[in-house]
């Protein structure tokens, strides 16, 4: 019966939700935004140099071990309530995930098609730009894809701290009722989805072609195994 | 009668306990409310917190390395298990366990659904990537000695999983303490319970102290697994060597 209420909720109030929804992708893209500018160069330069993985690699390993409630709870004895905290934070979750896969989708690339690259007389800059940076397209944009949905995820959480977003509802059983929180977590949830879903498609259409046909468009999962092998080596 | 009582008790002022200075002032953290707290907060919300990680990471488990036996088996079987774990994995938390309380309704048994499932994906995956990574040559080997499909699985395959499985595991586990701080939103247990209770308060060294004791069982939960690892497989040390 909730479940029917819900979508009664969703379909009455589709104007709040549309603009809690707009609000919840806005501090999410700005907190990608601020994570992919930090995180990209540095994890695809790393990679280049073929060093620091203790920069790329171990310290985003802990910062992956942060719990988000956490982080947005000690953020906020600092920063106070509202969407700096939030930002902040996010970035914080989302950096890990796109300087690791950046490092490693770069550090792993063949190293025959980089001697080959050498020996036809690239310099450094065009081996980057023409050789290892499209290799390491489809592992790179799976930490990004990664980091997209985990943000989105815990943007949720924003409406507990002033933030804003769909959260905002699901932080509020006592105005908007178990109707409007499952409503609510329900439009999250196809967020999350369509964010992974639009991402996959970005994702392939950005691989090069040549590549496309090989590797699977990969995942969370991906990411995760990814992870795990940089651990093991 | 009520609104009597309410005027005569005169206005209302945060109480964070009748501590110190320090508390009363709330200060940004303050040792003495810790001290003073951990045996009747702090401690037991621990407590909770590694008793969930435990039963989901654990029952996640025997889920997933079963199925991934079975797709090990059955090749057709990874696809509709992936892709299923891999829209519950996608599913906000938050929303999650939101969705099952018209279901299982405000219980442990909502929040160890919830927390069960996120960890699906990952040890499924991870545990056939092991299985699958055991070299042909090894498996011919084994063949070669005899050994029958279940002899090869538990004594080759499953031995040689064993790295990939515990990355699989400790993954897992740093995500369901993650997580299990959210499920207070749903049960009053657990380290996200002090986060909540110190929110509505607004009290700066509950916060904190929940905060860094959940950060700090995630880091510590990851080290021990990983110290398991070296422990179980040292063959993959010396192979490094």
């Amino acid at each position: 019966m909730t479940f029917i209420h819900a979508f009664q909720f969703i379909g009455n109030n589709a104007g709040l939700l549309w603009h809690k929804s707009l609000e919840h992708m806005a501090i999410s893209a700005v907190a990608v935004g601020i994570a992919l500018a930090i995180a990209l160069p540095l994890g695809l330069w790393l990679g280049h140099l073929h060093r620091g993985s203790f920069l790329a690699v171990n310290i985003p390993n802990i910062g992956r071990a942060l719990p988000s409630l956490a982080v947005l709870a000690i953020g906020l004895s600092f920063l106070g309530i509202g969407k700096l905290n939030v930002v902040v934070a996010l970035v914080i979750l989302a950096v890990p995930p796109i300087i690791t896969n950046a490092y490693v989708a770069v550090d792993e690339v063949d190293t025959d098609a980089v001697e080959a690259a050498r020996g036809m007389g690239m310099k450094p800059r065009e081996l980057f730009a023409k050789v290892e940076l499209p290799l390491a397209v489809p592992l790179t944009l799976a930490g990004v894809r990664t980091a997209a949905v985990y943000v989105v995820a815990t943007a949720t959480l924003a409406g507990f701290f002033g933030g804003g977003g769909l959260g905002d509802i699901i932080a509020n059983q006592a105005s908007y009722g178990l109707d409007g929180v499952v409503g609510a977590a329900i439009v999250v949830t196809v967020l999350a989805l369509a964010t992974d879903g639009l991402l996959a498609l970005a994702q392939y259409l950005i691989t090069p072609r040549g590549l496309r046909g090989e590797t699977e468009l990969l995942g969370a999962a991906d990411y995760e195994a990814t992870r795990a092998a940089a651990e093991t080596a | 009668m009520n609104g009597f009582v309410l005027a005569d008790s005169g206005p209302v002022i945060p109480n964070f306990g009748r501590g110190s200075s320090c508390v009363r002032d709330n200060h940004t953290f303050c040792w003495s409310w810790v001290k003073q707290h951990w045996s009747d907060t702090l401690g037991p919300a621990l407590v909770q917190h590694i008793v969930l990680t435990l039963v989901a990471v654990g029952i996640g488990f025997a889920i997933a390395i079963a199925c991934a036996f079975f797709a090990h088996r059955y090749g057709w079987f990874e696809r509709p298990f992936g892709t299923f774990a891999g829209i519950l994995y996608t599913i906000p938390s938050l929303a999650l366990f939101q969705l099952l309380v018209p279901i299982s309704g405000f219980s442990r048994l909502t929040v160890q659904i919830a927390l069960v499932s996120y960890t699906l994906l990952i040890l499924f995956r991870n545990t056939l990537a092991g299985l699958r990574s055991v070299p042909e040559d090894t498996r011919e080997a084994a063949r070669g000695m005899g050994l029958s499909a279940r002899q090869m699985l538990w004594k080759v395959e499953l031995p040689l999983a064993v790295p990939a499985i515990i990355a699989g595991l400790r993954v897992a586990t740093v995500m369901v303490i993650s997580l299990a701080t959210i499920a207070s939103f749903i049960i009053d247990e657990g380290l996200g319970s002090p986060i909540f209770h110190a929110l509505q308060s607004d009290f700066n060294t509950e916060l904190i102290a929940a905060g860094t004791l959940a950060v700090l069982l995630a880091i510590t939960a990851d080290g021990l697994l990983l110290l398991a690892q070296r422990l179980i497989t040292p063959w993959a040390r010396t192979r490094r060597a």
